[in-house]
């Protein structure tokens, strides 16, 4: 048995756990669905850490598995390239995902699909290892498909609900646009590379930078931009940048762990973590990463802008999601994607803490969502609260917190950058830093502090919730274990990480950065003195003026309940553009759905059955029978007709080959 | 050269169960009918597996050749052999019809009504699913021109009486179009026959690949050829034949004309319009090419708002065969692997879905879509398979859906960007059509009467579903499975389309 075959344990022991509780768990107790898939689980987990531990100690491989197919003199391979980057995205998935499989016993533990869910996370996490532990494109696009099915299945668990399967659909079909973009670089890759093999690519990434190719009659564009840039609008699918942002929120349909799991820690940053592997690819085209650092920076700052007015615990969480995730996408576009991935690692811990807490509140609540209904919660729930308020202060960037050092390291490096686009981004992400404080603060107080709501009139009919003299009260030790354990790295994991991660040689052999072009990285490290001096400086910073700012603002507006005084005339377009979701939903459903049906109606009903069937085939067969009566009438059998045709015969052969 | 006959067993035995079925609904029980239709299904599966095990993967060379004189004065013979294109679709054949005898057995419904129509001739349809599969694999063996032709006639006479006997309300149209519109493509293929035969003084496939032709006869014959094999598979603008045949064909029939006889147009282009009028087919490559396109999208788009499930997937199969097409006439072997995956892939997924259409239709009796919804309520299994095969249609990395597609995208980026970009139009619309209608007919709470009275599979119907979605995955997981028999003879295709044959 080789080493890869014992690496690849870690994917497939999740698969076989979900291939054993998808066919056998319905029928059996619930502790066989849950006990196998948590194994499979742990035991990735546990080759993941080994292999961090192995590679940051210098091990590196990259080694194919077994061979897909060959064509020509293309070999397709199916392989593992285990190195940093790997390894942690390994860790973090599998941690966060053996949290999650915990988790769901507390969570799902009435419901009818109970087995049914650990088979499909199970599934993910297998989907989602074949993504990152790929050395090629082609598994990668496997992985990439993967975790978008299982998420498609996991957004309408509840496929009763109207809104679940609406979401489902929509999840998948706007990632799918994205898909074309990526297989679109995909296959522009194998034509300029002659490979799918990221060794392969990345090598040969540096010849191809002078290349250029047609795509708009003879306007020669750079093929590297045009590869990067398509890669990209698949990343912007998966990790839902706008304009493709719109199934995220709509995701938050599917049971709240899932919401952890999929739509806050690993698959949505699957794009992230896609553009960071592309490095040596991506640092050759200047344009694309300018693309991406607009694209990032507006996801930034509009979509924490939508956090604010959201109601639904979730969904303010989910679009506090859309935005982390755009900053993150701005660390890729100034090249800084060493930062991107720690970023996509604190995130992970203190986003899932936030979801898993807020499911909590949820089960509290009786399934209630609506934060208007809640409040108070701290002295009845003082785990989640806890864990929920670390989340929170690591999220809105507290100094010596997780979150602090990867946000403010991203928006140093946009200030650094010297690419076109970075200095806009710097302002977006700033000024989001508000934005996030306020949403946060506004969620954290409204839930836990304050009146109790639900004891009051309620203010929407929605779902179940609470009776007017119940309490919430923290459920099972499942539920509130993970919890803690999200926590703690939510609260240490930054200050403990970030020189070796961003500032030691972690990432040497998987991110490539060309120090000539994109300095922000390396003056990143010169100002870097330690992590107790950064905290300690982070309290004298911009963005940190700004997150108390809007905390304050925050507590203000709902603790003290001081209302402010806009003018309607400010606010209302405003709130109106807000709860539009500045109408790409309109759009996407009302132009562009309806208008491909609208046009698939109209090639069916005009084209195909008027043109082609009802004229040309139809028609002909109109003719053969037009024609046989016009000819039938001649063959009338009277001997006085065939006399007289023979007759007119006779006259025109006679007129015309009797020369008079 | 193996002087052996297991070309013809792969022929003759189905052909020969078959008649013996024929007369057997006058001469038996239904059931034991059915048992011996199960029997030949087998024994006719059974046949075709020695040509795989012994294919020789190394050579392009025809293997199991058989010769023998037939009508001598006008040089016609009984000449049959395989290369690394006939082996994987004679297999599909043999086994897609035991598939289809499997699934024509209704036991394992309890509450199913359809005791009359087809199981009372039970023996009949069989026998014409029987025969039909040997003379299929006659088209995909057969290295004689005539011969060829005559099992590619003689192949719509059991679909003909399968449509018309055990169809729909709308039958004698559907069949009649179906005919008509076959027969008008393959009259011109016979005309380029007998040109050809003019020309070399033979019937054998062998010298037509050898003759020399001006562009001009080469461009006629292939527009000959091109007429009845684009109807075959079909293409736009001759498609709508399809459409009409499936929603009035028997699940069974479906079957078969979706899994196999779409594939004996994409089958015909490899064996003779492309390699004899070489010159022609490079020059009408955009043209090919363009139509291709017009397939996957502009079909896609109707399949989209199809209310008729049985349409849907017609719609679907034209599209997907868009990507045959498209991919053999890029002329690379990237190309030409991905379009030969995607027929067999194709032959899967969509007989699979005819499959769940019927198993819902032999229930409800209806195939529309707004009458269903809510069904994965009742019947949960079936609903798992009917969304796996949904996002393989889909072209779902790791199902055999995704590797036609995905190398067909590749090898259309390397002649042009916006022939990829079209195709990959696909992963969208592709995907659209597949999930909507599962979202509709599955998803959701139970609407009516009609979907509360369904009750789940049976063993026999997960069996069936389950082997294929099987195949699926491991032609997803493991393409080489086919292009391994494929590779040499793709390669030396390639070659030979290098090659003009213009006279100089």
């Amino acid at each position: 048995m080789k080493l890869i075959h014992i690496f690849s344990i870690a994917p497939f022991a999740p698969l076989v756990a979900a291939l054993l509780v998808g066919f056998f768990g319905k029928k059996l107790p619930k502790i066989f669905s849950y006990g196998i898939t948590i194994l499979g689980v742990f035991i990735a987990f546990l080759i993941s850490l080994y292999l961090l531990y192995l590679t940051s100690n210098g091990y590196s491989m990259n080694e194919a598995l077994y061979q897909w197919m060959a064509s020509g003199s293309y070999k397709f391979e199916i392989g593992f390239l285990i190195d940093n980057l790997t390894s942690l995205m390994m860790v973090v998935v599998t941690f966060v995902s053996l949290m999650v499989h915990i988790y769901t016993i507390g969570y799902m533990k009435d419901d009818p699909g109970f087995s049914r869910f650990f088979s499909y996370i199970s599934l993910f996490t297998f989907a989602m290892l074949m993504l990152v532990m790929s050395n090629n494109f082609l598994q990668l696009f496997f992985g990439w498909e993967g975790v978008g099915v299982v998420s498609y299945l996991l957004i309408g668990f509840w496929y009763k609900k109207s809104t679940a399967i609406h979401a489902n659909l929509k999840a998948f079909l706007v990632n799918r646009v994205g898909d074309i973009g990526l297989v679109l670089g995909i296959a522009l890759i194998l034509f300029w590379f002659g490979s799918l093999d990221y060794a392969n690519v990345f090598q040969r990434a540096n010849f191809l930078q002078q290349e250029q190719m047609m795509l708009f009659g003879s306007q020669s564009v750079s093929v590297i931009s045009v590869i990067c840039i398509l890669l990209f609008i698949g990343a912007m699918g998966k990790s839902a940048q706008v304009p493709l942002h719109v199934w995220l929120p709509d995701s938050m349909e599917g049971p709240t762990p899932i919401s952890a799991l999929i739509h806050a820690a690993t698959m949505v940053t699957a794009g992230i973590f896609m553009v960071a592997r592309m490095s040596p690819i991506f640092e050759f085209s200047n344009t694309a990463l300018s693309f991406i650092t607009i694209i990032g920076a507006v996801t930034a700052l509009s979509m924490g802008l939508l956090g604010v007015i959201q109601n639904d615990i979730k969904r303010v969480i989910a679009y506090s999601t859309l935005s982390q995730l755009g900053y993150m996408t701005v660390a890729l576009g100034v090249s800084a994607y060493s930062v991107a991935i720690f970023h996509l690692m604190t995130h992970a811990f203190f986003k899932a803490l936030l979801f898993l807490a807020a499911g909590s509140v949820i089960i509290a609540m009786h399934h209630d969502q609506d934060i208007r209904n809640m409040g108070g919660l701290k002295k009845y729930m003082p785990i989640t609260w806890i864990t929920f308020l670390i989340g929170s202060l690591a999220l809105i960037g507290t100094p010596f917190l997780s979150g602090f050092y990867s946000k403010e390291t991203i928006i140093e490096a946009a200030k650094l950058s010297q690419n076109m686009g970075s200095s806009f981004a710097y302002w977006a992400l700033v000024i989001g830093v508000f934005f996030t404080a306020f949403y946060s603060a506004r969620l954290y107080f409204l839930v836990f502090h304050g009146q109790e709501r639900w004891r009051m009139n309620k203010q929407t009919d929605l779902h179940h919730g609470l009776n007017k003299n119940q309490s919430p009260h923290e459920t099972s030790f499942v539920i509130t274990l993970p919890l803690v354990l999200l926590a703690i790295p939510s609260l240490v994991i930054g200050y403990f990480s970030i020189d070796f991660i961003l500032y030691g040689d972690f990432f040497k052999q998987s991110i490539f950065v060309d120090l000539a072009k994109h300095q922000s990285l390396y003056d990143l490290q010169q100002h870097f003195h330690g992590s107790w001096a950064m905290g300690l400086h982070g309290f004298l910073t911009l963005p940190f003026i700004l997150t108390a700012s809007g905390v304050l603002l925050a507590w203000l507006m709902y603790i003290k309940n001081i209302r402010l005084a806009i003018p309607p005339l400010i606010i209302k377009p405003v709130k109106k553009m807000l709860d539009a979701n500045y109408g790409f939903d309109y759009f996407y459903e009302q132009w562009l759905a309806a208008g491909l049906r609208k046009l698939g109606h109209f090639l069916w009903k005009y084209i195909d059955t008027n043109i082609i069937d009802s004229f040309f085939v139809n028609g002909t067969a109109k003719l053969v029978k037009v024609a046989s009566v016009l000819l039938k009438s001649i063959q009338s059998g009277y001997i006085y007709h065939y006399a007289f045709t023979m007759i007119i015969g006779l006259f025109l052969l006679i007129t015309f080959f009797v020369k008079i | 050269m193996q002087a052996n006959s297991i070309l013809s067993l792969a022929i003759w035995v189905p052909i020969f169960f078959g008649g013996l079925l024929l007369f057997s609904s006058k001469l038996c029980k239904p059931k034991t009918a059915e048992y011996l239709s199960l029997f030949a299904g087998m024994v006719s599966f059974f046949v075709t597996l020695p040509i795989v095990v012994n294919f020789d993967l190394t050579t392009a060379q025809f293997q199991f050749q058989e010769f023998a004189h037939w009508i001598l004065p006008y040089r016609i013979n009984y000449h049959l052999g395989v290369d690394g294109f006939s082996v994987p679709l004679i297999l599909l054949t043999s086994f897609m019809t035991l598939v289809v005898i499997i699934s024509n057995t209704r036991k394992s419904i309890p509450s199913s009504k359809s005791k009359g129509g087809i199981q009372k001739n039970i023996g009949l349809y069989n026998g014409a699913f029987l025969i039909m599969s040997g003379l299929m694999i006659g088209v995909f063996t057969s290295l004689d021109a005539i011969l060829y032709y005559i099992f590619w006639e003689a192949m719509l006479i059991p679909m003909f009486l399968i449509i018309g006997i055990w169809g729909g309300p709308n039958r004698v149209y559907a069949t009649i179009k179906f005919f008509l519109y076959t027969v008008l493509g393959s009259l011109l293929m016979l005309v380029a026959f007998i040109y050809l035969y003019m020309q070399t003084g033979s019937f054998s496939l062998f010298d037509f690949y050898k003759i020399p032709l001006t562009l001009n006869t080469q461009f006629l014959i292939f527009m000959a050829f091109f007429m009845a094999f684009a109807v075959k598979i079909p293409m736009w603008p001759v498609h709508t034949w399809l459409p009409d045949a499936h929603v009035e064909a028997p699940t069974g029939g479906s079957i078969i004309l979706a899994a196999i006889m779409l594939k004996l147009g994409g089958y015909s282009f490899i064996r003779f319009a492309m390699p004899i009028a070489t010159d022609a087919a490079i020059y009408l490559k955009p043209f090919i090419i363009g139509l291709s396109l017009v397939s996957i999208v502009y079909i896609a788009l109707i399949a989209l708002v199809q209310k008729d499930m049985k349409k849907l997937i017609a719609y679907s199969s034209i599209s997907h065969m868009g990507f045959v097409t498209l991919g053999l006439f890029l002329l690379t072997p990237l190309g030409v692997e991905g379009g030969y995956i995607q027929m067999i892939s194709h032959g899967f997924i969509s007989a699979a879905l005819f499959l769940c259409v019927g198993i819902l239709y032999d229930q409800s009796h209806t195939r529309d879509i707004d009458r269903y919804g809510g069904v994965i309520n009742k019947m949960p299994l079936f609903t798992a398979f009917a969304v796996f095969f949904a996002m393989a249609n889909a072209g779902l990395p790791g199902t055999s859906g995704f590797v036609g597609e995905f190398l067909v995208i590749l090898a259309s980026a390397q002649s042009n960007f916006w022939i990829a970009f079209l195709a990959s139009l696909t992963l969208l619309v592709g995907a659209a059509y597949s999930l909507w209608m599962i979202k509709r007919v599955f998803y959701g709470e139970v609407t009516n009467k009609l979907v509360d009275n369904l009750k789940d599979i049976g063993l026999r119907e997960t069996v069936v579903l389950g082997s294929l979605a099987c195949l699926v995955i491991v032609v997803g997981v493991y393409p080489a499975i086919i292009s391994d028999i494929t590779n040499v003879t793709a390669d030396q295709f390639i070659q030979s389309m290098s090659f003009s044959k213009v006279i100089k």
